[in-house]
This record gives C-alpha cells, sequence and structure tokens, in this order.
C-alpha cells in the first residue's frame, strides 16, 4: 500500500489522476496522427495543433489544482459573468460562417459559450448539491431555470451544437441527482409535441435542412446531403482494416468536407478501418468509465454530480459527433472530442478533465 | 433562505442514489456506443463492397485521349493539310474568384470582343463549374506572351495548346481535301447510330468535306484513355493506367500541288472547273474548282458574316468538277463517231456533205452547224478535227436515243464515278424513261438530234467528261477516279483502290484507233479546233475542243457574245491528253461564260500539259503561294 502510495506521489502532488491522464494523453497522440493525415500534412496546421493541446494540458493542470471547495466560491460569480457575455454576443458580438458566437476582447477573439460549458454544470452542481438529494421540485425548477436561459442565449447565436451540449450538461447533473423517474417520463411525453414546437417556431431554415437531409441525403446529393454521403462513402470504404494512414482517398483526395475539424472520424474510419473505429470507441469507454468512478467516488454531492456532469458531457460529444457523421443523427456541429483539430473545445474538455483530477484528488488528500 | 430547512443529509444513501444513478448512465453510454459500433460494422463490413465502388467512383475517372489526325500529302509528300497547334486562353470558373472583374481587366489586356466574351458566358452556363472553357480560340504569339507575363493575376485561366487542323494551301484545294469543323449534333447521332460515338469522346472535329470527309474513318484514328485519380474539384492527381490513341492514317494523295496550283492561276478569273487525272490509273493529278474558299474559315467556325459571303451567285461552294452539270458538248463528239461506227451507221469511208444545217426528212426545223457556211464534205476524221455537229446530228438520228444512251453509260456518263470524296452529282444522260418521268412527255426524234453534240438533256460533270476521255484513251480499260493513293500507318501501306469495272469491248479496236487518231489531228493539222493552243509543243498531245451554248438562237439568228447577258454566254470546254501514243495524263477543262473552248479552255490546257511534261519549276509568281498562312 505504501509502495503504491510513494509510487503514485509525483502524480499526486500535482493533483493528477494517473490512468485519466494516460488515456487523455494516448487521445492526443492519435489526434496528432490523424489530423496530420487530414490536413493533407499540413506542418503550420500540426504546429497550431501541437500548441493548443500545450495550452490545453496547461489548462488541466491548472484547474486540477484548484480543490473543488474553491471552485464552489467562484461558482456563481463564474456562472453571471459567462450570461453576461452571452447576453453581449448578441449584440456586440463578432459574425463569422452566418453565427454570432465571438467576442472580440481587443486581444483576441473568445466564445463566451466555452465558459458556460464548465460554468453551467458546475453552477447546477453547486445549486442542487446544496441540499440532500434527491432535490425537491422548486430546486428542480430552479436548476432547469439555470440549465435553460444559457441554453436560449446560445441557440439564438445560433449555435445547436454548443447550445445542446450545455443543456445535457445541466440536465445531466439533474438526473445523477436522483431526479425522479416519474418526471423523466412525463418529460418525455411532452418532448413529443415539443419536438413538434420546436421544428415549427424554435429552428432555422438551415437547421431543418440539415434536418431533412439527414432523413434522406440522398435526395440532395450535391447540396446538403453531399456531406452525409461522402462522410458514409469514407467510412464504409474504410473497411475492416482501413486504407492505410496516409492513404485514405475521400479524404486525401478532399471529397469529404470539414475532414480536419466536424468529419475527422470519417478521416480515422477511412484509414484504420473498423479496428481503429474500436480501439477508439474503447478509449472514449476507459475515460467514460474512468470519469464516473471518480465521480461515484468524489467527496460531496457537489464534486460527485460535477464530475459525472462533465463526464456524461463528453460523452455527449462522441455519440453526436459520431452518429452524425455515420448518418445516424443530423449534422449539427459538434466536433470529435480531444480528436478533432480546433482550440477551444480541446481547452475547455480538458479544463473540465483538470477539474475532474481535483474532485479526484481531493478525495486521496483526505484519505492521508 | 435557503437553509431555512433543517438538513441531516444521510451521506450513505445519497452515495448510493449517485452510485447506481451513475451506474444507469455507464449502462446507457455503453448501449449507445454499442448503436455507433454497430452502426461503423453495418456500413465497413455489411456494406462495405458498395462503399467502395462509390469511393473509387469518387476518385476514378476515365479520360479519353482523342487520336491525331492522319495528315494528308501530295504525291510529292508536300503537306496539304496538317495538325497545328494552337494555344487557347482558357478558364476553370470554379477557380476564378472574381469572374467578372478578371474578364474585365482580360479584355482590356488581350482585346477579346465583347462577342467572345457573350459566348464564353453561354458556355459557362452550360457546362460544369470545373470544366475548362475556351475563352479566346488562337492566341497569336503577342497574347500569349502578353498574358504569360501576367498570368499571375489571374488564377484559374491558363492557356492551353491544342492540335487543330490547318490547310497551308488555303482555297486551293478546298473542294478536293475539303475540311474539318466542330462535331455537331447530328453528326453525332449518325456516329451513335452507328455505334461509333465512343471512338469519338475526346474529338472535336470531323471531316464535313471532300477527302477529309469520306475518309473520316481512316483519319480519325481510335480514341485513347487513361485513368487517372482526382480529387473533388476534379483535378488530376495521377495516372494511373494508360492506353495511348492509335493516330490516324495519313493519306497521300494522287495529287500534285504544282499542276493543282497552275490550275487554280489559269482559272483566276473565271467561273469552271479543272480536273487532270493520271491515265495510266485514274489517280487525280489535279482537280480544281473556281471559284474556291479558304477552308481554314471553317475550322475554327465560320462567321456568319464570312458565310453569307459565300452563298453569293458565283456559288463557291459548289465542286463545279464533280457537281457542275455541263452540256459536254462537242467533247463526247469522239465517242459519237465510235458509237456510229460500231453501229454500222458509218464507216471510216463515209463521206457526207454538210450544208451548214441538218433537217429531218419533212421537218422545217434546220439544226444547225457551227459553222454557218457548212464544212462541205465531211469524213469521221473532219467532222471530230473541225468538230462538225451536222455529221453527228445525222449519227444521232440515225442511231436513236435509246443506242446512245446505252453507249454513253458504258464510259460513266449517268452515274457518279465513286471518286473518293461524297460531293459528286450523276448529271445527266438522257433516256426515253427519264424524260417521261421528268416531264411527263413523250421523247420526240428531234430531242435526239441535239444530244448527238452533247447538247439538249444531256448533262455531265467535268469529272466524267475526264473519266470517259480516260476509258477511251486506254482503249476500254477502265480505272477507277481516285485522290488517294495509299494510306499510311507507322510502316504499314494500304492500296485503298482497285479496278473493279469490265472494260468497254468494241466489235472493231480500230475504232478506237480513229477517234484517238481524230482527235490527235485535232490539235496536229493546222485545220484542227485546238492547234493553236498547242503549237510547239515538244509533246504530243491530242485533244478535242467544245463550245456549248446556253440558250438557243432563235431560227435565222446568229450567236453574238456582246448582246448576250455574261452569265448566257458560251461555256468553253476542252479534253486533251498526251502523249498520243502512250497518254499520260487526261486534261479536262470547262470554262464558264468566256466563249468558245479552241480560244478558252485549249490554252489553259497547254499551261498544264507543258508544267506535267516539262517538269518546270512553277512559274515565279506561284512560288511564293506555297505554304501561305
Amino acid at each position: 500500500m505504501s509502495d503504491l502510495h510513494n509510487k503514485t506521489t509525483i502524480w499526486q502532488k500535482f493533483h493528477i489522476d494517473f490512468p485519466l491522464f494516460c488515456a487523455l494523453f494516448t487521445m492526443m497522440v492519435a489526434s496528432l496522427t490523424i489530423v496530420y493525415s487530414a490536413s493533407g500534412q499540413d506542418m503550420d496546421m500540426m504546429l497550431r495543433h501541437g500548441t493548443r493541446m500545450g495550452g490545453a494540458l496547461i489548462a488541466m493542470i491548472v484547474l486540477a489544482q484548484i480543490s473543488p471547495s474553491t471552485l464552489k466560491n467562484i461558482v456563481i460569480p463564474l456562472y453571471l459573468i459567462g450570461l453576461a457575455m452571452l447576453v453581449a454576443v448578441l449584440f456586440v458580438g463578432v459574425s463569422s460562417k452566418g453565427a454570432q458566437r465571438w467576442l472580440d476582447l481587443g486581444v483576441t477573439r473568445f466564445q463566451p459559450s466555452e465558459i458556460m460549458k464548465l460554468a453551467v454544470p458546475m453552477m447546477v452542481s453547486w445549486y442542487i448539491g446544496r441540499h440532500p438529494l434527491p432535490p425537491r421540485f422548486l430546486q428542480l425548477i430552479g436548476g432547469f431555470v439555470l440549465v435553460l436561459v444559457p441554453t436560449v442565449l446560445i441557440k439564438e447565436q445560433p449555435d445547436l451544437g454548443t447550445s445542446i451540449l450545455i443543456a445535457s450538461s445541466g440536465i445531466f447533473v439533474l438526473f445523477l441527482s436522483g431526479l425522479s423517474w416519474k418526471l423523466i417520463g412525463s418529460a418525455l411525453v411532452l418532448a413529443i409535441p415539443g419536438g413538434f414546437l420546436l421544428w415549427t417556431y424554435g429552428m432555422h431554415a438551415y437547421q431543418k435542412q440539415r434536418v431533412l437531409t439527414f432523413l434522406n441525403p440522398e435526395s440532395d446529393p450535391l447540396g446538403t446531403g453531399y456531406h452525409i454521403i461522402q462522410s458514409k462513402i469514407a467510412i464504409g470504404s474504410g473497411g475492416v482494416e482501413g486504407k492505410g494512414w496516409l492513404h485514405g482517398t475521400q479524404s486525401q483526395l478532399e471529397f469529404l468536407p470539414e475532414r480536419h475539424t466536424d468529419f475527422i472520424f470519417s478521416v480515422l474510419s477511412e484509414e484504420f478501418g473498423l479496428v481503429g473505429v474500436i480501439l477508439l470507441l474503447c478509449l472514449y469507454l476507459f475515460i467514460i468509465a474512468r470519469g464516473l468512478y471518480i465521480a461515484v467516488n468524489a467527496q460531496d454531492a457537489f464534486g460527485k454530480l460535477l464530475a459525472g456532469a462533465l463526464t456524461l458531457t463528453f460523452f455527449v460529444y462522441v455519440f453526436v459527433n459520431i452518429g452524425m457523421v455515420s448518418g445516424l443523427l443530423p449534422v449539427v456541429g459538434v466536433p470529435l472530442p480531444l480528436i478533432s483539430y480546433g482550440g477551444t473545445s480541446m481547452v475547455t474538455l480538458m479544463a473540465g478533465f483538470g477539474m475532474i483530477m481535483a474532485i479526484a484528488t481531493e478525495k486521496k488528500l483526505l484519505l492521508k | 433562505m435557503l437553509n431555512r430547512r433543517p438538513t441531516i443529509r444521510d451521506h450513505s444513501a445519497e452515495a448510493n442514489l449517485f452510485a447506481r444513478r451513475a451506474f444507469i448512465s455507464f449502462i446507457f453510454v455503453l448501449l449507445l456506443v454499442g448503436v455507433l459500433g454497430l452502426n461503423v460494422y453495418n456500413l465497413q463490413v455489411e456494406q462495405f463492397e458498395t462503399y467502395s465502388t462509390r469511393s473509387n467512383e469518387n476518385r476514378i475517372k476515365v479520360i479519353p485521349i482523342a487520336p491525331n489526325r492522319g495528315l494528308i500529302y501530295d504525291r510529292n509528300g508536300v503537306l496539304l493539310a496538317e495538325n497545328q497547334p494552337v494555344f487557347n486562353l482558357e478558364v476553370i470558373p470554379e477557380e476564378v474568384e472574381d469572374l467578372e472583374a478578371s474578364l474585365l481587366a482580360l479584355s482590356n489586356l488581350l482585346n477579346i470582343s465583347e462577342q467572345e466574351i457573350a459566348e464564353f458566358r453561354d458556355e459557362i452556363r452550360h457546362n460544369r463549374r470545373f470544366k475548362s472553357q475556351v475563352l479566346k480560340a488562337r492566341l497569336n504569339e503577342l497574347d500569349v506572351a502578353t498574358f504569360s507575363v501576367n498570368q499571375h493575376k489571374f488564377p484559374g485561366f491558363s492557356i492551353e495548346a491544342r492540335l487543330t487542323r490547318h490547310y497551308p494551301y488555303g482555297d486551293t484545294l478546298t473542294h478536293a481535301v475539303g475540311y474539318v469543323s466542330r462535331l455537331n449534333k447530328k453528326e453525332l447521332n449518325e456516329l451513335e447510330s452507328a455505334g461509333k460515338e465512343q471512338n469519338y469522346r475526346a474529338t472535336h472535329d470531323f471531316g464535313k468535306l471532300g477527302i477529309e470527309k469520306y475518309y473520316e474513318e481512316a483519319l480519325h484514328g481510335i480514341v485513347g484513355s487513361q485513368r487517372v485519380e482526382v480529387n473533388n474539384r476534379g483535378r488530376i492527381i495521377r495516372t494511373l493506367e494508360m492506353s495511348p490513341p492509335t493516330p490516324g492514317k495519313d493519306l497521300i494523295l494522287t495529287l500534285d500541288i504544282g499542276l493543282q496550283q497552275i490550275a487554280q492561276h489559269a482559272l483566276k478569273d473565271t467561273r469552271g472547273a479543272i480536273v487532270v487525272m493520271d491515265a495510266k490509273d485514274g489517280g487525280i493529278l489535279a482537280m480544281y474548282s473556281n471559284p474556291s474558299y479558304d477552308p481554314n474559315l471553317f475550322v475554327h467556325g465560320i462567321s456568319n458574316e464570312d458565310y453569307r459571303g459565300l452563298l453569293n451567285e458565283d456559288r463557291p461552294l459548289i465542286n463545279r468538277a464533280t457537281q457542275g452539270r455541263y452540256a459536254p458538248a462537242s467533247t463526247i463528239k469522239p465517242l459519237m463517231a465510235i458509237l456510229g461506227l460500231e453501229e454500222g451507221l458509218i464507216t471510216e469511208q463515209t463521206h457526207m456533205f454538210d450544208p451548214g444545217f441538218f433537217q429531218i426528212p419533212n421537218v422545217d426545223h434546220r439544226w444547225r452547224d457551227w459553222k454557218r457556211w457548212g464544212h462541205d464534205r465531211v469524213d469521221v476524221f473532219k467532222a471530230i478535227e473541225e468538230s462538225c455537229d451536222t455529221f453527228f446530228y445525222d449519227i444521232a438520228y440515225r442511231a436513236g436515243i435509246t443506242k446512245i444512251s446505252d453507249f454513253m453509260s458504258q464510259f460513266g456518263f449517268g452515274d457518279r464515278t465513286g471518286i473518293d470524296i461524297h460531293e459528286e452529282t450523276t448529271a445527266i444522260l438522257p433516256t426515253i424513261d427519264w424524260k417521261r418521268s421528268r416531264f411527263r412527255e413523250n421523247w420526240w426524234p428531234g430531242d435526239t438530234i441535239s444530244v448527238g453534240i452533247g447538247q439538249g438533256y444531256w448533262t455531265a460533270t467535268p469529272l466524267q467528261i475526264a473519266n470517259s476521255t480516260t476509258i477511251l484513251v486506254n482503249r476500254g480499260i477502265y480505272h477507277q477516279p481516285h485522290f488517294v493513293q495509299v494510306a499510311r500507318q507507322e510502316d504499314q501501306v494500304e492500296q485503298l483502290f482497285t479496278d473493279e469495272r469490265p472494260p468497254v469491248v468494241l466489235k472493231k479496236n480500230r475504232h478506237w484507233e480513229i477517234a484517238l487518231e481524230a482527235m490527235h489531228n485535232t490539235v496536229q493539222k493546222k485545220t484542227g479546233t485546238a492547234h493553236g493552243a498547242f503549237a510547239g509543243t515538244n509533246y504530243d498531245a491530242a485533244g478535242k475542243t467544245g463550245t456549248a451554248q446556253l440558250v438557243s438562237i432563235a431560227q435565222g439568228e446568229r450567236y453574238d457574245a456582246k448582246k448576250l447577258q455574261e452569265r448566257h454566254r458560251d461555256n468553253g470546254f476542252y479534253v486533251g491528253f498526251a502523249p498520243y501514243k502512250d497518254p499520260q495524263i487526261v486534261v479536262t477543262i470547262v470554262v464558264e461564260n468566256l466563249g468558245g473552248g479552241s480560244s478558252t479552255a485549249a490554252p489553259i490546257a497547254r499551261q498544264l500539259m507543258d508544267y506535267y511534261f516539262s517538269a518546270n519549276p512553277l512559274p515565279e509568281e506561284l512560288t511564293s503561294k506555297g505554304k501561305k498562312s
């Protein structure tokens, strides 16, 4: 016991959960490998990607040093600042690709929705965790409001993918806190007319189009259906063993759109085949299992709920992205977590894992 | 406010609750990962074949490669139709950022006309945006240089070299060699129904006239192809497989470009046609029809204005040598004489008195001789030498139309000669049936009289006249008239023509000699109609003049060229051959509306023969004309 204890000292000293770190590190190596291929061996892109990974690792390590009790103290200001910036984005935000998601801070441009990816589960976990579980009805209402406000604000930018992720992070807190099955059942029943209302009033034309072409991609093979068709061709033509690294024709010859970002799973499937896909899914499962394990063993309700919600949200990323590129779900802009090229989401995710590690190590420190 | 309720938290119950929820969540996660995995399994294993095929369809394109069209040479190896690289300014619309701005800048730089831009806009509307489109065809060297210097300012624009047909001799050979032009929809449909469209996948041009049309298949060659890997914009990344095209066959003509140029020069001021045939094998040594036009105009698409210019009353588009229907006039008198001899209507010794006209018994109408006061006593030799009309009126009258047309059809009249260009007419060798179906009228004995001197209903093409003369000088042996000597592909040489028709057999071979001797006299005797034109040649020529009236002169009136409109004046003819003893060439000349053959056509024949037999270099004024660009 003491040997083990001594062995883990260095990791413990920096509040790093060793198994989780190993899995994340493997993921990053995989990401570099695939982005190198998907970018068409673009070294500039590799450099930027590597730099962001470094930043993400630092964010993780920094967050891991902040104890959950300190986090609790900054939850409310963080949430409120995030909310204020979301409102600001709607009025003074910078547009890019038809959506107003960016806030120009002079030095750098910044997406406030990224803060909310962490702030919402933190806020709801804190709010629900202050009381015994399961929460009472009024608390649930309060929790829902805390989730709903930023979700609506982000959907208005519009950014459907992120708003889904943020809504699910909050809802996972409620579910993990013991939301009664009756309520879950009624919510599902209400979801059907709700979905109808969303379709009629809540969705932009381009989003409806995405859903329609998702249902029948071949109806518009050169237009919006093109992405899905080419992606499925890439995945399917990979076969069991794949076409080999750097030899995916769909990706290397640019038939695949957005191949280094949202559709990077298709590149991996094409070049590494079913074997690569299974390895990737196993790695994700391991990270999720480890995250839930940490959550179950966390010291208090806040830690449990936050670690659990962050872990499950991470899975939502995985499911939505793989589901959309393989034709199970409509195309919403969600990257493949830890693999896709693109900085902010990776930094946010790793910061989340930093918090999970802080929760994990808090317990161990107390055990001493 | 939040701490109003006393909270005694049951930590282990909460931990259990959370653990249960976390476990349930993980079960869900496993289920959903299972769904993802199964879906990918379905795509990669179950549907692998489908997607693999579609992936290959995406990246692999088969690009046809056009074969190089065969070249056309004259008998001495002079190039008559060649493939020239031209430089086109082409655009891939997809790769241009601001098309309008680029077009504006380029039209200032290279002088691109509004029409070219309008046509270009039309093209890009009907084509895929990644396909290269011609903005300006046939850039000159200055434009190529100007663009090359500025190319970096115009991404998506490039200069492409392509091979197109060029006819260095321009209008000298148009009616014989013909031309190619853009393959059109109608021709494509025909190729399709013939199952040949695959061979034309990469081809732009198609033979439209003359030899280019007749030998389209041989000249075209066989399309090749390459399998290439392309990216999503259709750009070729690499070639996977290549099967090169088989170039078309080169054609070597019997034509002699020098003789052809002399023919053109001789006709430069008049409408008319010239056919020079090789008496030994029927090969065409020269064939020229005036007026002509520049075939190069058609290669790149002729402008409306230029085309309208060709639709004038001189009808340059017609090949007069094979499509012109002329009354053959006195050129057929040697054959009529043979007919008379064969039918026993005359003998070598027969003499008749020519009062200057012919009359059918009991009919008032007089068919006049060209010589008002007649030729006095005439035998068959004198009748040919001096072109006595009355002598042949008599033969024709006594032979009757059926015997005439039966006999003349053996010499190819009234039928296509089968020369290797499609532009050929049968003209008319009249028969009783023909007149009945054409005019719903009976054949009158009077109709036969003028046929006897190659007029009336009888029409023939200059080529038919040349062909019949070639049969005559070969004593009945037939040689198929043809342009193409051999087709050549690498080292293989292919003879294209055989003389299949049976010879014309006479009852007495002496009858050939009578006609030929008379033709010899026509040139060599002082009284012969062609004597003047051939005085002092160093070769022994023979021939026959002809003059065709285009309007009938009323009874009792005289032909007066000055009174007649230009287009109603006589056509002049000459058929000749040389050397008399061993004929090598047969020359046929038709000159429209300039008067009698002995003064107009015979001198042209002399020029051609002089060139042929002396192997003279071309006259100075013609040497500079070769290879005009």
